[in-house]
């Protein structure tokens, strides 16, 4: 039951939401805090394609130069200054001005109907390349790690704006009333740069922000009720604890502790769903291999494979981050041996994704996103005097997104013959967005949230609906 | 979606200040502080109040830091800006001067100004910013640029870079309140009123220590506020300054600063010991250290002449950074990356710039140039110290908290240490002297004449054959398990004092022996001696090497289950192997007269193929000396040349045992310093510059191996849009730039540093963006105040009391949190602090404030780092295992921030609730609210024993009813009394509660304290702390109101 001070605070709240989206996300709330579990799909803009986003994220920037984008003419020019026409104006994070062409080492091949050319480092992408719609258009504005994963994320480049997972179940609210709608998943030598900030809910109610699960060591602690607590003892403490803080909602009115409040519910409903989520034991072998994930473990495969069971479970946005792909060919940053040991953490449980997915139905209604913050430039760097790897590159890079009624098997955006810049068919980040946000039933231009004296967005004020990469 | 005209490249908090500064270039630059004439001064105050976004109108003056900088950053300065390479047509737009000489700007004139003519032009040539840049000028903004030209293209400094603006005809005693007041009245808002006393003490007591206030200082508060609420307040809070608790509360703030951990980072992160510094931090804000001193001392303490020890260690502030200890690395480029952490935390910590953008290129947005930044660089680029340890300081626990150490007793221990170094000195010749004696024929060691004895029979009893070899040594075969050799020995011609086994390898053997067992090892289980077919008594039996729990003596003990075995394990001495010889020897009581008749039986009785491979039997007509004895004996019979490192280290630790002269002088040096108050010592990281300077070059595109050769070695110096740094450039070093941050006309040190304590009492600072006071960070709420507040800080000589003292008395951090529907409408954000906010605390102080209501804190200040309990699952599938030992002393209840923190695998508890993972510096923390922080707070083991804890006090202080009982959990968790309602929720569960603990007595066990008083039935102790537990779960509990 909600207390009606909560009620009348949320809803005092969302006045001040504007119309549009506030209204639309204080039905889903209510219904769902006075027990119900509706989808919030039907109060959408318009009819959605999909409920669900698994976002894999390769933080660090992937090279497509040596993943998904076949230049010859790379090899050609290999070791020669760049046309001036490609580089006029341009700066990088690291590149000086006398960065030379490099030529890329990896076979390409095409394969599948799509005739998709992918290299030999994605041997298990072969499977999915009539399933996939490719990205090789994609266009970010900032060269740094930190700013340009926010870009990524929230649109804007400095912390503060809500994360696109926030403004996904913001919107549509959460299918689950046991697990948060927003979870973060973690693999990889460290946490990605710019960390929480990269799935805070910025100035949207703190309860959308990401619930990041740990990427080291038990993925949640705490589950287990102290030694004498009984189940029954604990739901009794639940509701003193959410009774006192009732309680003080109504004297101070302040929001946070609503949130407070769903947390401590989600967290006791947790105690008895993660559990049962996380244990990948009952998976068959058959999946377990489809992935390369190991029950008990931490991977990028068993995230992979608990993205599939969160989805599931009906949590909306799961983002994966798996770091590191900053390959500036300095120790441990290398094209060669590097790139191969990232490109083998990753590809076969990428791409099980997709297969698995699809094969349980669920890939129609979830769309499965890949890809980093940037790309890679055409223009070799030297770090250690070798050459060995690539700088930062905001022009053209690529991406894939599968499933959710995205075009599968479809190319989209043309390089020049460098790589260097999109010559047609670009796709911003804030295209991206936006039309990430129309599969799932919304305007991009409408999905607002008024934030000191204005209404802000996830796609600012930019955004295009690629319409030529859905069904 | 609002149609600002300004929406680009700013932050959003910054684009809804209009602020109608009005350019003042000809005073910037002269004195100190501003004067401002009356005039302006009123419009500004009235400018300064249109705080949020309005559109603009006709007869707004556009402003160029809000309107016009953005639109020439974003679109012009690629190639009209500060980056003299990529200047084109040789226009500098972002120099007045410079635009107008070539008439890109007439003022006053938009017609006659080239800019526009550019910008508006529709030939493709002709068109800037050219078309091929992508980034072309909207309408709005044309439109804005036209505005500012026709009303004077006047250019305006970033405000922050500006001095501080103080009006002097403000005499008001606390103007923090009429700041504040003025600003709301414009809105058409006022303060709130004063909080609820008991929330204020509570307040107060959580912003100034980070512990709650016990309930009978709460009651003499409330009293005392009765009376007067300003002079309660007042005294209150020089209570709470002068408490050593306030210390750890706000040098915990100053440690995120610091970057401190008790880890190297990176992914060995071993162990460090930095806790000195930790500790000089606690004590110098104890003492209100003044701040420019503060700076000083940690910056560059130890260029301070003649620095006495606390100076050296409060240099740790830059020893925090990060050591790499990984195999492999490049020792130059993780010294790189100290210095380039310095560099930036510097800039982060002082002068609230991002100075870091400028690493790799000229910064995009703030006049600060890549060249620039390798000058700061050059003050940081002389510590000795390489990816390493370096240099350190040896200091005592507890020696940073000394006050007023009399000068006898430091004297003292330099007396003892002084002569502890000479005795030390003096080692070398006392251990001759000893070496000496110890092979003088003054000392009975015992001798032994071993030989080699022929067995006349032997046999194997399983039938394994047995070999006689030309040495005499027998080599057995492989076969039976658990053989049982018997031997006979030719009688000697001398008495038998001993006789010793050896173990003999072969090649024949597997791993080459001695045993036959897979890798060589053995088990022998029993050895017996007879003569006539009794048995020999055996005094001693003494192994040379012997596995862990597999001793040499174990072969008399007459237990098959035990036995003597040869593999190497913890423990062992290094060079030890297993496949090597061995043996065991064994002295009798009695020695066997001569001609006596001596049978063995040899039995392997354990582990089925663990014979002995190969061995033989040797006596000796006198008892041996111990193995340890004849080892010494044959290392000091080795001449000193032939003596290996080891023999070395051996010969040294055995004088050690007896050099009673070091032992003595040690024992002085220990007894001074307790006599003093101060503990072990223990060594930690100071900096130290080298004497000879390295040079410092530009790093191309940041890269440390690319020196900017052409541009040649640079001097150490600070931004040139800073005030300017005095002194010859060539010997400046870290101690003027110390002296440079602090001094007293800084545009910057003083408004960040302000700003940054105004955000822990309001939850932001006046400027939002605490970290960036450059042209990207957003402008301040209430310039006015942020000017006043940094130049009343400056002047009253940077005391951060006299500042806390300052915000903690005003009316605007006294009122009450409760939001009112107006303040809602018209500031949701409460900016301008029409009420106070309710913060939830960090992650240390949730911990400390649960110790506090518990009553099991343990508040000692100051040590080495603690092990509170955590988790289990914390490793799981980690490789980094850090070695966490449940601390179970007083330690285990220490305040959070001396917990020990790895940065690769920090306190769980600390990250839920926020805690950076200090790998660089932290500013300001983020606060989340998730459910993952509320499992913690419900199921933490530590959490729930501090909910036994407070259960416990909940009985035993408690002589009343239940309801007195809860009243009291309510007055030490919130400082308040229950309403009803609370009051019968929590009394409705405690009898549900005790009933259901009546019903499970092992439930009971688990919850109920250890200790409660003998009154209360287990179930009812057990339900106590179920109500504690609720207790400290509540938002309220963890939230400052």
């Amino acid at each position: 039951m909600i207390n009606p001070l909560q009620q009348q605070t949320r809803r005092h709240f969302f006045e001040k939401c504007g119309v549009g989206l506030g209204s639309i996300a204080l039905t889903d709330l209510l219904a769902k805090e006075s027990g119900g579990n509706q989808m919030a799909m039907g109060r959408s803009h318009h009819p959605a394609k999909a409920k669900n986003v698994i976002f894999m994220f390769m933080a660090g920037g992937p090279s497509q130069l040596e993943l998904f984008e076949s230049k010859p003419r790379l090899n050609e020019f290999h070791g020669q200054l760049p046309p001036e026409s490609l580089v006029e104006g341009k700066r990088f994070a690291f590149l000086g001005e006398d960065a030379k062409i490099l030529g890329s080492e990896r076979k390409f091949t095409s394969y599948g109907e799509s005739q998709m050319e992918l290299s030999e480092l994605l041997p298990h992408h072969r499977k999915i390349v009539d399933e996939v719609c490719w990205l090789r258009g994609m266009k970010t504005d900032v060269f740094n790690h930190g700013p340009a994963k926010l870009f990524m994320n929230t649109g804007f480049q400095v912390p503060g704006r809500p994360s696109m997972g926030s403004w996904v179940t913001y919107g549509i609210g959460s299918e689950s009333s046991d697990l948060p709608g927003f979870v973060v998943l973690q693999s990889g030598p460290r946490g990605p740069r710019a960390g929480n900030a990269l799935w805070s809910a910025g100035f949207l109610p703190s309860s959308y922000q990401g619930v990041p699960f740990r990427g080291s060591g038990d993925a949640i602690l705490n589950l287990n009720n102290p030694e004498g607590i009984t189940p029954e003892s604990q739901r009794d403490f639940v509701d003193l604890v959410g009774t006192l803080n009732n309680e003080r909602l109504g004297v101070t009115g302040d929001p946070e502790i609503s949130t407070r409040i769903a947390a401590a519910e989600m967290a006791y409903r947790m105690q008895s769903s993660a559990p049962e989520l996380m244990d990948l034991a009952g998976e068959s072998q058959a999946t377990l291999d489809l992935y390369g994930a190991t029950p008990g473990g931490n991977s990028y495969a068993n995230n992979c494979l608990l993205a599939r069971r969160l989805v599931e479970r009906g949590v909306r946005f799961i983002q994966l981050y798996h770091t590191d792909w900053d390959h500036h060919g300095g120790p441990g940053q290398t094209l060669g041996k590097d790139l191969e040991k990232l490109t083998k953490q990753i590809d076969q449980a990428s791409a099980a994704l997709v297969i698995d997915l699809k094969q349980r139905g669920l890939l129609d209604d979830t769309i499965v996103v890949w890809g980093g913050e940037f790309g890679r430039t055409p223009m070799g760097e030297t770090r250690d005097n070798k050459v060995g790897g690539r700088d930062h590159h905001i022009d053209a890079f690529t991406m894939w997104v599968a499933g959710g009624g995205f075009r599968p098997g479809a190319t989209y955006g043309k390089t020049d013959d460098f790589g260097y810049e999109v010559v047609d068919e670009a796709v911003h980040v804030h295209d991206l967005h936006a039309t990430l946000l129309h599969q799932l039933g919304f305007d991009h231009e409408r999905l607002t949230h008024r934030f000191q004296g204005r209404d802000f967005r996830l796609t600012d004020v930019h955004g295009r609906v690629v319409n030529e990469v859905l069904t | 979606m609002s149609d600002h005209p300004t929406e680009d490249s700013y932050g959003n908090k910054a684009k809804s200040f209009i602020h109608h500064r009005h350019a003042l270039p000809s005073l910037a630059k002269e004195p100190r502080y501003l004067i401002i004439p009356a005039m302006l001064r009123s419009l500004k105050v009235s400018a300064a109040i249109a705080v949020f976004a309005c559109p603009l109108g006709a007869e707004d003056i556009v402003d160029f830091n809000r309107d016009i900088r953005p639109i020439l950053s974003d679109k012009c300065f690629q190639c009209h800006g500060p980056d003299e390479e990529a200047l084109k047509a040789d226009l500098r737009l972002d120099q007045r001067e410079s635009a107008i000489h070539v008439t890109a700007i007439v003022p006053g004139k938009a017609g006659e100004s080239a800019l526009i003519d550019r910008i508006s032009s529709n030939d493709p040539d002709e068109r800037m910013p050219p078309p091929k840049i992508k980034k072309p000028i909207t309408p709005a903004e044309a439109a804005l640029l036209e505005k500012w030209i026709a009303q004077g293209a006047e250019y305006d400094d970033h405000w922050a870079f500006k001095p501080l603006e103080v009006d002097s005809a403000n005499t008001k005693k606390n103007s923090v309140d009429h700041f504040i007041i003025a600003t709301l009245e414009q809105k058409g808002l006022k303060l709130s009123p004063e909080a609820d006393p008991s929330t204020l003490v509570r307040r107060l007591f959580l912003d100034l220590t980070g512990l709650l206030p016990p309930p009978n200082r709460v009651d003499s508060f409330l009293r005392a506020h009765e009376e007067s609420p300003d002079g309660a307040v007042a005294a209150l809070v020089d209570e709470l300054l002068d408490s050593p608790h306030y210390g750890e509360r706000w040098g915990r703030h100053w440690l995120d600063q610091a970057r401190y951990a008790d880890s190297n980072g990176y992914t060995i992160d071993g162990e460090r010991v930095m806790w000195p510094y930790r500790d000089w931090v606690i004590r110098a804000v104890n003492d209100d250290m003044p701040f420019d001193q503060f700076t000083i001392e940690q910056i560059a303490g130890d260029l301070l002449p003649d620095p006495d020890k606390a100076q050296l260690v409060a240099t740790g502030f830059h020893r925090n950074t990060l050591i790499n200890q990984e195999g492999g690395t490049d020792d130059e480029q993780f010294r790189n990356e100290e210095v380039v952490d310095r560099v930036n935390t510097t800039g982060a910590v002082w002068l609230g710039l991002t100075l870091g953008c400028a690493q790799c290129h000229t910064h995009k947005f703030d006049p600060i140039s890549h060249r620039e930044y390798f000058e700061m660089f050059a003050f940081f680029n002389q510590g000795t110290d390489v990816n390493n340890t370096g240099a350190t300081i040896e200091v005592g626990e507890g020696e940073m908290f000394l006050k007023n150490p009399d000068p006898k007793k430091v004297a003292a221990i330099e007396t003892a240490k002084n002569a502890l170094k000479k005795t030390t000195a003096e080692k070398s010749e006392r251990q001759a002297a000893w070496e000496k004696a110890m092979l003088g024929p003054a000392i009975e060691h015992g001798t032994a004449d071993w030989t080699r004895v022929v067995p006349t029979k032997f046999n194997a009893e399983g039938g394994v054959p047995l070999e006689l070899l030309d040495d005499h040594s027998i080599l057995a075969g492989p076969g039976a398990p658990n053989e049982t050799y018997h031997v006979q020995l030719t009688p000697s011609t001398e008495p038998v004092a001993a006789l010793r086994l050896q173990l003999l390898t072969h090649e024949s053997l597997p791993a080459n022996g001695p045993g036959l067992a897979g890798n060589g090892n053995i088990v022998l289980t029993r050895v017996e001696f007879l003569r006539d077919g009794k048995a020999i008594t055996v005094k001693l039996a003494e192994h040379d090497h012997a596995q862990p729990g597999f001793s040499g003596a174990y072969t008399i003990d007459d237990d098959p289950e035990t036995g003597w075995a040869i593999n190497v394990g913890k423990g062992t001495a290094a060079g030890v192997k297993m496949n090597a010889r061995h043996e065991v020897r064994y002295t009798f009581v009695e020695p066997l007269p001569p001609g006596a008749v001596v049978e063995i039986v040899m039995r392997h009785e354990k582990n089925g193929n663990y014979n002995i491979g190969r061995f033989a039997w040797e006596t000796s007509p006198t008892p041996p000396p111990s193995v340890a004895a004849e080892t010494l004996l044959t290392k000091l019979k080795l001449p000193k040349e032939k003596r290996s490192d080891a023999d070395k280290k051996y010969l040294a630790s055995e004088f050690a045992k007896v050099d009673a002269g070091q032992r003595e002088a040690q024992q002085q040096v220990d007894a001074a310093r307790k006599e003093l108050g101060i503990g072990k010592p223990v060594s930690t990281m100071v900096m130290r510059d080298l004497l000879e300077q390295r040079e410092t070059f530009i790093h191309e595109r940041g890269d440390f191996l690319r020196h900017d050769e052409e541009t040649g070695p640079l001097y150490p110096g600070v931004p040139a849009v800073l005030p300017a740094m005095t002194g010859d450039s060539k010997n400046r070093n870290r101690l003027d730039l110390a002296q440079w941050l602090v001094r007293p006309d800084h545009p910057l040190t003083p408004r960040v540093t302000v700003n940054r304590v105004w955000m822990r009492y309001f939850g932001h600072g006046l400027v939002k963006t605490e970290n960036d006071f450059g042209t990207q960070g957003s402008f301040p709420t209430h310039p006015e105040l942020l000017d006043w507040l940094a130049h009343t800080f400056v002047e009253q000589g940077w005391s951060m009391k006299e500042l806390h003292r300052l915000i903690t008395n005003s009316e605007t951090y006294r009122q009450s949190s409760q939001a009112s529907p107006e303040a809602e409408k018209v500031d949701p954000l409460n900016h301008l602090l029409a009420r106070q906010n309710r913060i939830r605390f960090e992650a240390e102080i949730i911990r400390d404030t649960a110790l506090s209501a518990s009553g099991l804190l343990h508040p000692e200040i100051g040590g080495p780092g603690v092990m509170p309990p955590q988790p289990g699952g914390v490793y799981a599938f980690t490789q980094r295992k850090v070695n966490w030992v449940d601390a179970t002393g007083p330690d285990r209840y220490r305040r959070a921030l001396y917990t020990k923190f790895y940065r690769s695998a920090p306190y769980p508890l600390l990250t839920t609730f926020d805690s950076p993972d200090f790998q660089s510096v932290c500013t300001g923390r983020i606060r989340s609210n998730t459910p993952l922080q509320s499992l913690t707070l419900a199921n933490d083991t530590a959490m729930f024993e501090l909910a036994k804890g407070l259960g416990a006090r909940t009985m035993s202080e408690v002589e009343g009813s239940d309801t007195d009982r809860i009243r009291h959990a309510f007055s030490l968790c919130y400082s308040r009394p229950p309403s009803e309602k609370e009051l019968g929720a929590v009394a409705a569960f405690q009898k549900k509660q005790a009933a259901s603990f009546a019903a499970d007595k092992a439930a009971a066990d688990s919850v109920a304290p250890a200790e409660y008083p003998d009154s209360f039935t287990l179930a009812e102790a057990a339900s106590w702390s179920a109500v504690a537990r609720a207790l400290l779960n509540t938002d309220e509990f963890i939230t400052r109101e």
